[in-house]
Protein backbone atom coordinates (compact mmCIF):
# COMPACT_ATOMS: atom_id res chain seq x y z
CA UNK A 1 0.00 0.00 0.00
CA UNK A 2 1.33 3.48 -1.00
CA UNK A 3 1.83 5.85 1.99
CA UNK A 4 -0.58 8.81 2.24
CA UNK A 5 -3.25 7.21 0.56
CA UNK A 6 -6.61 7.60 1.76
CA UNK A 7 -8.06 5.56 4.27
CA UNK A 8 -9.47 2.85 2.29
CA UNK A 9 -6.71 2.97 -0.19
CA UNK A 10 -9.23 5.32 -1.69
CA UNK A 11 -7.47 7.53 -4.61
CA UNK A 12 -7.33 11.23 -2.86
CA UNK A 13 -8.61 13.14 -5.86
CA UNK A 14 -12.10 11.41 -7.06
CA UNK A 15 -14.43 12.73 -9.59
CA UNK A 16 -17.78 11.32 -10.81
CA UNK A 17 -20.78 12.30 -12.93
CA UNK A 18 -19.01 15.27 -13.98
CA UNK A 19 -21.01 17.64 -16.80
CA UNK A 20 -19.91 20.89 -18.10
CA UNK A 21 -21.43 22.91 -20.36
CA UNK A 22 -19.74 25.70 -22.46
CA UNK A 23 -21.45 28.14 -24.75
CA UNK A 24 -24.75 26.09 -24.93
CA UNK A 25 -22.42 23.02 -25.81
CA UNK A 26 -21.99 19.93 -23.74
CA UNK A 27 -18.61 19.74 -23.53
CA UNK A 28 -18.91 16.20 -21.43
CA UNK A 29 -21.02 14.15 -19.35
CA UNK A 30 -21.13 11.44 -16.90
CA UNK A 31 -17.18 11.62 -16.28
CA UNK A 32 -15.64 10.06 -13.76
CA UNK A 33 -12.25 9.87 -12.87
CA UNK A 34 -9.17 8.89 -9.83
CA UNK A 35 -5.95 9.70 -9.16
CA UNK A 36 -4.06 8.12 -6.25
CA UNK A 37 -0.66 9.04 -4.93
CA UNK A 38 2.40 9.38 -7.38
CA UNK A 39 -0.32 9.10 -10.69
CA UNK A 40 -0.31 11.12 -13.39
CA UNK A 41 -3.46 11.45 -14.98
CA UNK A 42 -2.96 12.65 -18.71
CA UNK A 43 -5.60 14.92 -20.41
CA UNK A 44 -5.94 14.03 -23.85
CA UNK A 45 -8.37 15.35 -26.57
CA UNK A 46 -8.72 17.79 -29.69
CA UNK A 47 -8.76 21.58 -29.57
CA UNK A 48 -12.17 22.14 -27.81
CA UNK A 49 -12.73 19.33 -26.61
CA UNK A 50 -12.92 20.58 -22.43
CA UNK A 51 -8.98 19.80 -21.07
CA UNK A 52 -9.11 23.35 -20.29
CA UNK A 53 -12.22 23.44 -18.25
CA UNK A 54 -12.06 20.00 -16.48
CA UNK A 55 -8.72 21.08 -15.12
CA UNK A 56 -10.29 24.40 -13.63
CA UNK A 57 -13.31 22.32 -11.97
CA UNK A 58 -10.87 19.86 -10.96
CA UNK A 59 -8.77 22.88 -8.95
CA UNK A 60 -12.23 24.40 -8.19
CA UNK A 61 -11.84 27.09 -10.03
CA UNK A 62 -15.08 26.30 -11.58
CA UNK A 63 -18.49 24.84 -10.92
CA UNK A 64 -19.62 21.74 -12.94
CA UNK A 65 -22.79 21.77 -14.03
CA UNK A 66 -23.07 18.00 -12.62
CA UNK A 67 -21.31 15.66 -10.54
CA UNK A 68 -18.31 16.22 -8.04
CA UNK A 69 -15.01 16.14 -7.14
CA UNK A 70 -13.51 14.55 -3.75
CA UNK A 71 -10.65 15.66 -2.54
CA UNK A 72 -9.73 12.90 0.76
CA UNK A 73 -13.10 11.65 0.00
CA UNK A 74 -14.51 15.12 1.11
CA UNK A 75 -16.55 17.72 -1.68
CA UNK A 76 -14.21 20.37 -2.93
CA UNK A 77 -16.32 22.89 -1.00
CA UNK A 78 -16.37 21.29 2.12
CA UNK A 79 -12.76 20.58 1.49
CA UNK A 80 -12.09 24.10 1.10
CA UNK A 81 -8.81 25.81 2.10
CA UNK A 82 -7.46 22.39 3.30
CA UNK A 83 -7.65 21.49 -0.71
CA UNK A 84 -6.47 24.91 -1.63
CA UNK A 85 -3.11 24.69 0.35
CA UNK A 86 -2.75 21.18 -1.55
CA UNK A 87 -3.03 21.97 -5.15
CA UNK A 88 -0.86 24.06 -7.41
CA UNK A 89 -2.27 24.95 -10.79
CA UNK A 90 -0.05 26.85 -13.83
CA UNK A 91 -2.34 27.25 -15.78
CA UNK A 92 -2.53 29.04 -20.05
CA UNK A 93 -2.32 32.74 -18.03
CA UNK A 94 1.05 32.88 -16.84
CA UNK A 95 0.08 34.26 -13.27
CA UNK A 96 2.79 37.08 -13.44
CA UNK A 97 2.91 40.71 -13.08
CA UNK A 98 4.31 41.96 -16.27
CA UNK A 99 5.94 45.00 -14.42
CA UNK A 100 7.22 42.71 -11.42
CA UNK A 101 10.85 41.45 -11.77
CA UNK A 102 11.01 37.14 -11.99
CA UNK A 103 12.16 37.66 -7.93
CA UNK A 104 9.45 39.45 -6.81
CA UNK A 105 6.59 37.62 -8.20
CA UNK A 106 7.68 34.48 -6.85
CA UNK A 107 7.88 36.28 -3.42
CA UNK A 108 4.23 37.17 -4.08
CA UNK A 109 3.13 33.64 -5.14
CA UNK A 110 4.83 32.15 -1.94
CA UNK A 111 3.05 34.25 0.30
CA UNK A 112 -0.03 33.60 -0.96
CA UNK A 113 1.09 29.87 -0.52
CA UNK A 114 0.33 31.22 3.37
CA UNK A 115 3.22 29.21 4.72
CA UNK A 116 6.79 29.12 4.48
CA UNK A 117 7.85 28.43 0.91
CA UNK A 118 9.62 25.14 0.26
CA UNK A 119 12.50 26.47 -0.84
CA UNK A 120 13.88 30.21 -1.26
CA UNK A 121 12.32 31.72 -4.07
CA UNK A 122 15.78 32.74 -5.58
CA UNK A 123 17.04 29.23 -4.96
CA UNK A 124 13.69 27.86 -7.43
CA UNK A 125 14.75 30.42 -10.06
CA UNK A 126 18.19 28.30 -10.57
CA UNK A 127 16.26 25.52 -10.13
CA UNK A 128 14.38 26.54 -13.53
CA UNK A 129 17.38 27.86 -14.68
CA UNK A 130 16.58 31.58 -14.27
CA UNK A 131 18.90 32.27 -11.92
CA UNK A 132 20.74 35.22 -13.91
CA UNK A 133 17.13 36.57 -15.04
CA UNK A 134 15.50 37.17 -11.00
CA UNK A 135 15.75 41.19 -11.58
CA UNK A 136 14.35 41.24 -15.10
CA UNK A 137 10.50 42.27 -14.84
CA UNK A 138 8.75 39.16 -16.43
CA UNK A 139 7.45 41.31 -19.20
CA UNK A 140 11.08 41.16 -20.53
CA UNK A 141 11.41 37.74 -20.27
CA UNK A 142 10.46 34.99 -23.27
CA UNK A 143 7.83 32.87 -23.72
CA UNK A 144 9.66 30.10 -22.88
CA UNK A 145 11.24 31.92 -19.67
CA UNK A 146 7.71 33.48 -18.48
CA UNK A 147 6.73 29.16 -18.32
CA UNK A 148 9.23 28.27 -16.62
CA UNK A 149 9.00 31.20 -14.16
CA UNK A 150 5.09 29.82 -13.89
CA UNK A 151 6.11 26.51 -12.92
CA UNK A 152 8.70 27.48 -10.32
CA UNK A 153 5.94 28.10 -8.18
CA UNK A 154 5.40 24.31 -7.85
CA UNK A 155 8.59 24.42 -6.18
CA UNK A 156 8.00 27.27 -4.00
CA UNK A 157 4.84 26.01 -2.70
CA UNK A 158 5.39 22.48 -1.73
CA UNK A 159 1.67 20.71 -2.43
CA UNK A 160 0.69 17.27 -3.06
CA UNK A 161 -1.66 17.99 -6.64
CA UNK A 162 -0.07 19.55 -9.43
CA UNK A 163 -2.68 20.71 -12.20
CA UNK A 164 -0.70 21.65 -14.82
CA UNK A 165 -2.03 23.25 -18.37
CA UNK A 166 0.09 22.37 -21.52
CA UNK A 167 3.29 22.95 -19.23
CA UNK A 168 5.44 22.47 -22.47
CA UNK A 169 4.12 24.86 -24.10
CA UNK A 170 6.52 27.23 -25.33
CA UNK A 171 9.13 25.50 -23.70
CA UNK A 172 12.79 24.26 -25.22
CA UNK A 173 14.21 20.91 -25.56
CA UNK A 174 15.87 21.82 -21.82
CA UNK A 175 12.77 22.89 -20.90
CA UNK A 176 11.02 19.83 -21.22
CA UNK A 177 13.82 18.27 -19.49
CA UNK A 178 13.21 20.31 -16.59
CA UNK A 179 9.65 19.94 -16.66
CA UNK A 180 10.19 16.03 -16.56
CA UNK A 181 12.62 16.43 -14.05
CA UNK A 182 10.16 18.12 -12.29
CA UNK A 183 7.15 15.68 -12.58
CA UNK A 184 9.26 12.68 -12.05
CA UNK A 185 10.60 13.89 -8.91
CA UNK A 186 7.05 15.07 -7.38
CA UNK A 187 5.81 11.30 -8.32
CA UNK A 188 8.84 9.52 -6.76
CA UNK A 189 7.80 11.62 -3.54
CA UNK A 190 3.77 10.50 -3.29
CA UNK A 191 2.51 13.35 -5.24
CA UNK A 192 -0.40 13.33 -7.95
CA UNK A 193 -0.60 15.44 -10.83
CA UNK A 194 -3.52 16.14 -13.78
CA UNK A 195 -2.09 17.38 -16.78
CA UNK A 196 -2.65 18.00 -20.16
CA UNK A 197 -0.13 17.71 -23.25
CA UNK A 198 0.73 17.53 -26.65
CA UNK A 199 3.81 16.49 -26.78
CA UNK A 200 5.01 13.43 -24.70
CA UNK A 201 6.11 14.30 -20.60
CA UNK A 202 9.15 11.94 -20.28
CA UNK A 203 7.68 10.27 -17.55
CA UNK A 204 7.81 6.42 -17.05
CA UNK A 205 4.76 4.91 -18.53
CA UNK A 206 3.56 2.80 -15.04
CA UNK A 207 3.02 6.22 -13.48
CA UNK A 208 0.68 7.56 -16.02
CA UNK A 209 -3.50 6.99 -17.14
CA UNK A 210 -4.61 8.51 -19.52
CA UNK A 211 -8.14 10.33 -19.59
CA UNK A 212 -9.07 11.16 -23.63
CA UNK A 213 -11.79 13.79 -24.17
CA UNK A 214 -13.60 13.09 -27.48
CA UNK A 215 -15.47 16.40 -27.08
CA UNK A 216 -18.56 15.68 -27.94
CA UNK A 217 -20.24 17.01 -31.04
CA UNK B 1 -5.80 36.55 11.46
CA UNK B 2 -3.47 34.01 10.74
CA UNK B 3 0.32 34.79 10.22
CA UNK B 4 0.36 33.69 6.59
CA UNK B 5 -2.80 35.59 6.24
CA UNK B 6 -0.95 38.82 7.68
CA UNK B 7 2.00 37.99 5.34
CA UNK B 8 0.04 37.59 2.63
CA UNK B 9 -2.06 40.55 3.23
CA UNK B 10 0.69 42.73 3.79
CA UNK B 11 2.57 40.96 -0.12
CA UNK B 12 -0.16 41.63 -1.61
CA UNK B 13 -0.42 45.43 -0.59
CA UNK B 14 3.05 45.79 -1.38
CA UNK B 15 2.61 44.63 -4.94
CA UNK B 16 -0.35 47.09 -6.05
CA UNK B 17 1.96 49.69 -4.47
CA UNK B 18 4.89 48.80 -6.47
CA UNK B 19 2.63 48.25 -9.64
CA UNK B 20 1.23 51.32 -9.53
CA UNK B 21 4.54 52.87 -8.57
CA UNK B 22 6.03 51.97 -11.76
CA UNK B 23 3.11 52.91 -13.59
CA UNK B 24 2.09 56.27 -12.01
CA UNK B 25 1.61 57.60 -14.78
CA UNK B 26 -1.53 55.58 -14.99
CA UNK B 27 -2.33 56.41 -11.45
CA UNK B 28 -2.81 60.17 -11.78
CA UNK B 29 -5.49 60.26 -14.01
CA UNK B 30 -8.48 60.13 -11.42
CA UNK B 31 -6.48 63.15 -9.58
CA UNK B 32 -6.13 64.89 -13.11
CA UNK B 33 -9.72 64.28 -13.56
CA UNK B 34 -10.59 65.37 -10.16
CA UNK B 35 -9.03 68.48 -10.83
CA UNK B 36 -10.91 69.22 -13.99
CA UNK B 37 -14.04 68.14 -13.13
CA UNK B 38 -14.05 70.95 -10.07
CA UNK B 39 -12.35 73.62 -12.26
CA UNK B 40 -15.52 73.07 -15.06
CA UNK B 41 -17.66 74.73 -12.33
CA UNK B 42 -16.65 77.97 -12.20
CA UNK B 43 -16.23 78.47 -15.87
CA UNK B 44 -19.47 76.94 -16.60
CA UNK B 45 -21.62 78.27 -14.26
CA UNK B 46 -20.80 81.49 -12.44
CA UNK B 47 -17.03 82.60 -11.22
CA UNK B 48 -19.03 84.71 -8.49
CA UNK B 49 -17.39 83.70 -4.72
CA UNK B 50 -21.32 83.43 -3.24
CA UNK B 51 -21.98 80.96 -6.10
CA UNK B 52 -19.06 78.84 -5.59
CA UNK B 53 -19.22 78.64 -2.31
CA UNK B 54 -22.41 77.38 -2.46
CA UNK B 55 -21.57 74.80 -4.47
CA UNK B 56 -18.49 74.06 -3.47
CA UNK B 57 -19.58 70.57 -1.50
CA UNK B 58 -21.58 69.01 -3.79
CA UNK B 59 -19.28 69.56 -6.55
CA UNK B 60 -16.13 68.55 -4.68
CA UNK B 61 -17.80 65.41 -3.52
CA UNK B 62 -19.21 64.71 -6.74
CA UNK B 63 -16.20 65.18 -8.07
CA UNK B 64 -14.83 62.89 -5.80
CA UNK B 65 -17.04 59.83 -6.47
CA UNK B 66 -16.69 60.54 -10.29
CA UNK B 67 -12.92 60.17 -9.60
CA UNK B 68 -12.91 56.82 -7.49
CA UNK B 69 -15.41 55.93 -10.74
CA UNK B 70 -12.94 56.03 -13.21
CA UNK B 71 -10.34 54.15 -11.81
CA UNK B 72 -12.93 51.44 -10.46
CA UNK B 73 -12.71 48.88 -13.77
CA UNK B 74 -8.80 48.63 -13.28
CA UNK B 75 -9.17 47.16 -9.87
CA UNK B 76 -9.36 43.18 -10.60
CA UNK B 77 -9.07 43.89 -14.99
CA UNK B 78 -5.54 43.14 -15.13
CA UNK B 79 -5.12 40.31 -12.65
CA UNK B 80 -7.94 38.59 -14.31
CA UNK B 81 -6.03 39.05 -17.49
CA UNK B 82 -2.83 37.78 -16.84
CA UNK B 83 -3.74 35.06 -14.49
CA UNK B 84 -2.99 36.30 -10.83
CA UNK B 85 -6.76 36.57 -9.83
CA UNK B 86 -6.97 32.79 -10.52
CA UNK B 87 -3.73 32.45 -8.34
CA UNK B 88 -5.54 34.88 -5.53
CA UNK B 89 -8.67 32.35 -5.34
CA UNK B 90 -6.36 29.33 -5.48
CA UNK B 91 -4.50 30.26 -2.34
CA UNK B 92 -5.63 28.96 0.81
CA UNK B 93 -6.17 32.05 2.62
CA UNK B 94 -9.48 33.57 2.58
CA UNK B 95 -10.34 35.33 -0.40
CA UNK B 96 -12.09 38.25 1.32
CA UNK B 97 -8.69 39.39 3.13
CA UNK B 98 -6.78 38.91 0.32
CA UNK B 99 -9.88 41.07 -2.16
CA UNK B 100 -9.53 43.79 1.42
CA UNK B 101 -5.34 44.00 0.08
CA UNK B 102 -6.09 45.39 -2.72
CA UNK B 103 -9.15 47.55 -1.85
CA UNK B 104 -6.45 49.01 0.92
CA UNK B 105 -3.51 49.34 -1.84
CA UNK B 106 -6.37 50.69 -4.36
CA UNK B 107 -7.92 53.32 -2.04
CA UNK B 108 -4.05 54.34 -1.14
CA UNK B 109 -3.15 55.35 -4.52
CA UNK B 110 -6.30 56.48 -5.79
CA UNK B 111 -8.45 57.59 -2.95
CA UNK B 112 -6.25 59.25 -0.53
CA UNK B 113 -4.81 61.71 -3.20
CA UNK B 114 -8.44 63.05 -3.28
CA UNK B 115 -8.68 63.00 0.29
CA UNK B 116 -5.59 65.28 0.03
CA UNK B 117 -6.81 67.63 -3.32
CA UNK B 118 -10.16 68.23 -1.96
CA UNK B 119 -9.38 70.90 0.50
CA UNK B 120 -6.97 72.67 -1.60
CA UNK B 121 -9.88 72.74 -4.33
CA UNK B 122 -12.43 73.28 -2.58
CA UNK B 123 -10.13 76.27 -1.26
CA UNK B 124 -10.35 77.21 -4.64
CA UNK B 125 -14.33 77.12 -4.99
CA UNK B 126 -14.44 79.68 -1.76
CA UNK B 127 -15.88 77.25 0.47
CA UNK B 128 -15.12 78.91 4.04
CA UNK B 129 -12.55 78.15 6.15
CA UNK B 130 -14.27 76.54 9.10
CA UNK B 131 -15.74 73.69 6.66
CA UNK B 132 -12.92 72.40 5.70
CA UNK B 133 -11.95 69.85 8.60
CA UNK B 134 -15.60 68.69 8.34
CA UNK B 135 -14.47 67.88 4.40
CA UNK B 136 -11.51 66.22 5.06
CA UNK B 137 -13.12 63.90 7.76
CA UNK B 138 -15.80 63.39 5.44
CA UNK B 139 -13.65 62.40 2.41
CA UNK B 140 -11.60 60.43 4.84
CA UNK B 141 -14.59 58.27 5.78
CA UNK B 142 -15.97 58.45 2.62
CA UNK B 143 -13.56 57.20 -0.09
CA UNK B 144 -12.72 54.12 1.20
CA UNK B 145 -16.19 53.10 1.79
CA UNK B 146 -16.87 54.02 -1.75
CA UNK B 147 -13.38 52.06 -2.81
CA UNK B 148 -15.34 49.25 -0.86
CA UNK B 149 -18.61 49.55 -2.81
CA UNK B 150 -16.70 49.66 -6.03
CA UNK B 151 -14.80 46.02 -5.67
CA UNK B 152 -18.25 44.21 -5.20
CA UNK B 153 -19.04 46.15 -8.75
CA UNK B 154 -16.03 46.03 -9.85
CA UNK B 155 -15.97 41.91 -9.18
CA UNK B 156 -19.28 41.18 -11.25
CA UNK B 157 -18.25 43.29 -14.14
CA UNK B 158 -14.65 42.21 -14.18
CA UNK B 159 -15.24 38.75 -16.43
CA UNK B 160 -17.69 40.80 -18.94
CA UNK B 161 -15.66 42.48 -21.74
CA UNK B 162 -17.51 45.53 -21.89
CA UNK B 163 -17.57 45.87 -18.17
CA UNK B 164 -15.88 49.25 -18.14
CA UNK B 165 -19.03 50.78 -19.48
CA UNK B 166 -21.72 48.74 -17.00
CA UNK B 167 -19.69 49.77 -14.04
CA UNK B 168 -20.59 53.43 -13.64
CA UNK B 169 -24.34 52.26 -13.94
CA UNK B 170 -23.89 49.92 -11.59
CA UNK B 171 -22.28 51.93 -8.95
CA UNK B 172 -23.78 55.78 -8.91
CA UNK B 173 -26.77 54.75 -7.20
CA UNK B 174 -24.75 52.93 -4.72
CA UNK B 175 -22.43 55.50 -4.12
CA UNK B 176 -25.30 58.15 -3.09
CA UNK B 177 -25.98 57.85 0.31
CA UNK B 178 -22.16 58.47 1.02
CA UNK B 179 -22.49 61.46 -1.49
CA UNK B 180 -25.77 62.76 0.23
CA UNK B 181 -24.02 62.55 3.66
CA UNK B 182 -21.01 64.06 2.49
CA UNK B 183 -21.79 66.70 0.91
CA UNK B 184 -24.67 67.22 3.58
CA UNK B 185 -22.23 67.27 6.44
CA UNK B 186 -19.72 70.06 4.21
CA UNK B 187 -22.93 72.01 3.70
CA UNK B 188 -24.00 72.15 7.14
CA UNK B 189 -20.58 72.81 8.42
CA UNK B 190 -20.76 75.63 6.16
CA UNK B 191 -23.47 77.29 7.85
CA UNK B 192 -22.23 76.82 11.11
CA UNK B 193 -24.67 73.90 11.67
CA UNK B 194 -23.00 71.23 13.46
CA UNK B 195 -22.02 67.87 11.32
CA UNK B 196 -21.38 65.18 13.34
CA UNK B 197 -24.35 63.35 12.80
CA UNK B 198 -23.37 63.42 8.95
CA UNK B 199 -19.99 62.07 9.85
CA UNK B 200 -21.26 59.44 12.19
CA UNK B 201 -23.62 58.16 9.18
CA UNK B 202 -20.50 58.10 6.61
CA UNK B 203 -18.54 55.79 9.63
CA UNK B 204 -21.76 53.59 9.59
CA UNK B 205 -21.70 53.02 6.13
CA UNK B 206 -17.85 52.69 6.15
CA UNK B 207 -18.21 50.10 8.77
CA UNK B 208 -20.82 48.42 7.04
CA UNK B 209 -18.93 48.10 3.46
CA UNK B 210 -15.78 47.16 5.23
CA UNK B 211 -17.26 44.05 6.93
CA UNK B 212 -19.57 43.29 4.16
CA UNK B 213 -18.00 44.26 0.35
CA UNK B 214 -14.71 41.79 1.05
CA UNK B 215 -17.17 38.69 1.32
CA UNK B 216 -19.42 39.87 -1.67
CA UNK B 217 -16.52 40.93 -3.76
CA UNK B 218 -14.52 37.31 -3.54
CA UNK B 219 -17.82 35.59 -4.05
CA UNK B 220 -18.38 38.19 -7.19
CA UNK B 221 -14.83 37.07 -8.28
CA UNK B 222 -15.73 33.40 -7.88
CA UNK B 223 -18.05 33.89 -10.84
CA UNK B 224 -16.06 35.99 -12.76
CA UNK B 225 -13.03 33.47 -13.04
CA UNK B 226 -15.49 30.51 -13.64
Amino acid sequence: MREGAAEGGRPRLEARGLACVRGGRVLFRGLGLAVGDGELLLVEGPNGAGKTTLLRVLCGLREPEAGEVRWEGLPLRRAGMAFRASVVYVGHAPGLKDDLTALENLAVAAALGGRVPAIEPREALERVGLGGRAHVRAGALSAGQRRRLGLARLLVRPAPLWVLDEPLSAVDRAGAGLVADLLRGHLDAGGLAVVTSHAPLGVPGERVRVLRLEGAA
Amino acid sequence: MSAGAAGAFGALVRRDLLLAWRRRGDRLVPLAFFVMVTALFPLGVSPERAVLATLAPGVVWVGAVLATLLGMDTLFRSDLEDGTLEQMLLSPLPAPVLVLAKVLAHWLVTGLPLVLAGPVLAGALHLPAQAQPVLVAGLLLGTPALSLVGAVGASLTVGLRRGGMLLPVLLLPLYVPVLTFGAGAVAAAAAGLPAAGHLYALGAILALAATLAPWAAAAGLRISVA
